[in-house]
């Protein structure tokens, strides 16, 4: 395989994601506006937005590259180096703060033996901490990939660890 | 709480989603019913329900709604700001996840009325479930004419779709959202003009928060009266007030406008774990000056926490008892508002920031005895000098944290660790 086709396989997706753009391209008169739900969309299936998949978006959509890279840069939810197979992410806004959120996450750090913004060596793990998750009434939360868990305590966490393959 | 629940009379049940469910209790009448209205009728009996903002600005909804031109050369457009990013509400996300149908029927009523045909709720991406809830909503109320073309056969056309944000607190700014809709990074617009004007996609623009909407089939069924009926004036309706923190029973309740914030606390959320002591409130949101524990009879509105130097913002309480470490709390606030600036300002920019490498420095033990002068000094700066109200947000907790708790401040500056302790939560200063 050349280095080219590698580039285009690496940054290629399924044609559900196909289908998804030409139904989104309806909702909106401007193309560009379809810009963060493909992307949200994409990284959904491929795990994170390497530039090679950015390009590609661009293409699509007509965009400059520079501008793709830019708000894919800007909002927090997407990722720009790989994460693990199982995305933690953890509030330490106020809310969550107050009724132990920062004892979860002594407990997941040492549970999956790294820190916050780290990946596992076998690849399955990235703990990251965040802000707000709108969950303040039932913090502590942890957002999995798509799933938030709430009123987390240790004991609880082990067990959402042990659903996890 | 023996008051009817209009709001969240269905909170919690998942039944309550499916079109028939809504249905049999009332659900979408207003819509038929102000489909034979006539538009400015419906804007007025909005107007005259006088419902305020419930996303945190407060301002009139019906009176927003007017400032949209009758005739525009662009399409106009309703966005529902479904972005609930301010640290301690989670109110709409209750409203969408357990009845979507009551905000779709307020979506075209109000649709109706300004003469919309393609609205879009802007929803915080990390609430895809809910997304999804919202999505298949649509295609039911679609399937049933409640959407789409000549809806009910009255000649009404409309669209809603449901568009994620990607993890941008700053994107609850209504030009923030719209430049975040159109597919660009949420840096808010200098205004005018106003999106009423010119908003997404260059066509006048209404931005109004999911509960605002949510009250909207209300007041049509019921008018304007019974609206007023409720809570004190100028600040009419019922409210869902978002609690969390140190209460026993946090959560979403809905009260009357005007609801006494002590009454809240001790007899809604039974009161404080352990009995301990109220060291201080939050009343609305992150941004909003904090109350310390002899402020709180105070009624839950508007106009009430205006009169005492605070905001209402969207009625999320968040409590803290005496095992609270009041520099630790604003450090996490202040870090909050640092990851979240836009970058667009310089005075938000690096102001916030700044503010929140002193706090570390503070919370180190290497806190200088000008340290929390200093912080005043940085908020008097930024404070009015941004496009959009981050900056002031970021100001509110600082400069009311230090105030009510100078002397908090200047202890933990003086001995280098918390009066305090660690109790309730820790903060790595190294982050």
């Amino acid at each position: 395989m050349s280095e080219s086709e590698q580039k285009q396989n690496d940054a290629g997706w399924s044609a559900e994601i196909d289908e998804l753009i030409s139904r989104l391209l309806g909702h909106y008169p401007d193309k560009m506006a379809a810009l963060l739900p493909v992307l949200t969309a994409v990284q959904r299936e491929k795990n994170w937005l390497s530039l090679a998949t950015m390009d590609r978006i661009a293409e699509c959509l007509e965009l400059s590259p520079r501008h793709v890279y830019g708000v894919a840069t800007f909002y927090t939810m997407y990722n720009t180096e790989p994460v693990g197979k199982w995305h933690l992410q953890l509030c330490q806004n106020l809310s969550c703060s107050l009724v132990g959120g920062v004892q979860i996450l002594a407990h997941l750090e040492q549970k999956l033996g790294l820190r916050a913004g780290q990946t596992t060596a076998d690849k399955r793990f990235t703990l990251t901490t965040v802000e707000c998750l709108g969950s303040c009434g039932s913090g502590p939360v942890l957002q999995i990939n798509d799933v938030y868990h709430e009123n987390l305590t240790t004991e609880k966490v082990d067990e959402i660890l042990e659903g996890l393959d | 709480m023996a008051e009817e629940l209009i709001l969240l009379k269905n909170d919690g049940n998942p039944d309550a989603r499916a079109l028939s469910f809504y249905k049999a209790g009332g659900g979408y009448q207003a819509l038929e019913k102000a489909l034979g209205m006539q538009p400015a009728e419906i804007t007025e009996e909005v107007k005259k329900a006088g419902v305020r903002g419930r996303g945190g600005a407060g301002f009139p909804a019906g009176v927003k709604w007017t400032f949209v031109p009758k005739e525009a050369p662009k399409p106009k457009y309703l966005c529902c700001n479904a972005d609930e990013g301010e640290p301690g509400t989670f109110k709409d996300r209750a409203l969408m996840e357990w009845d979507p149908h009551m905000l779709l029927e307020g979506m075209a009523i109000a649709c109706f009325a300004i003469g919309i045909h393609t609205a879009y709720i802007y929803i915080r991406g990390e609430f895809h479930w809910i997304t999804l809830i919202l999505e298949q909503a649509i295609a039911e109320a679609r399937e049933a004419n409640l959407l789409g073309p000549d809806i009910l056969g009255k000649g009404f056309d409309l669209e809603i779709y449901v568009h994620e944000g990607a993890g941008a607190y700053i994107c609850g700014e209504e030009t923030a959202l719209i430049e975040s809709l159109e597919g660009k990074r949420g840096q808010p617009r200098l205004k005018p003009p106003f999106p009423a004007v010119v908003g997404v996609f260059g066509g006048p623009t209404v931005v109004n928060n999911v509960e605002t909407l949510c009250c909207v089939p209300h007041i049509i069924n019921r008018g304007a009266d019974w609206f007023t009926s409720i809570g004190p004036e100028r600040n009419a309706g019922p409210k869902i007030f978002p609690v969390s923190g140190h209460v026993r029973k946090p959560g979403n309740y809905e009260l009357p406008m005007g609801t006494p914030l002590r009454e809240i606390i001790y007899d809604v959320c039974g009161g404080i774990p352990g009995d301990r002591k109220l060291k201080a409130v939050i009343p609305g949101g992150s941004s909003t000056p904090v109350l310390s524990a002899d402020e709180v009879d105070v009624n839950m509105d508007f106009d009430s926490l205006a009169a005492i130097g605070s905001m209402f913002g969207a009625g999320s309480i968040i409590v803290m008892d005496e095992s609270t470490c009041m520099v630790r709390a604003l450090t996490v606030l202040t870090r909050f508002y640092a990851h979240e600036s836009c970058g667009q300002c310089t005075p938000c920019r690096e102001g916030v920031p700044w503010m929140y490498d002193i706090l570390k420095r503070i919370m180190r033990g290497a806190g200088k005895p000008e340290d929390a002068d200093l912080l005043l000094d940085i908020c008097s700066n930024i404070e009015g000098n941004t496009i959009c109200p981050l900056g002031d947000a970021a100001v509110g907790p600082v400069r009311s944290f230090i105030q009510k708790f100078r002397s908090e401040f200047d202890q933990y500056i003086e001995t280098g660790k918390s009066s305090v302790g660690d109790a309730g939560f820790d903060f790595r200063p190294a982050d």
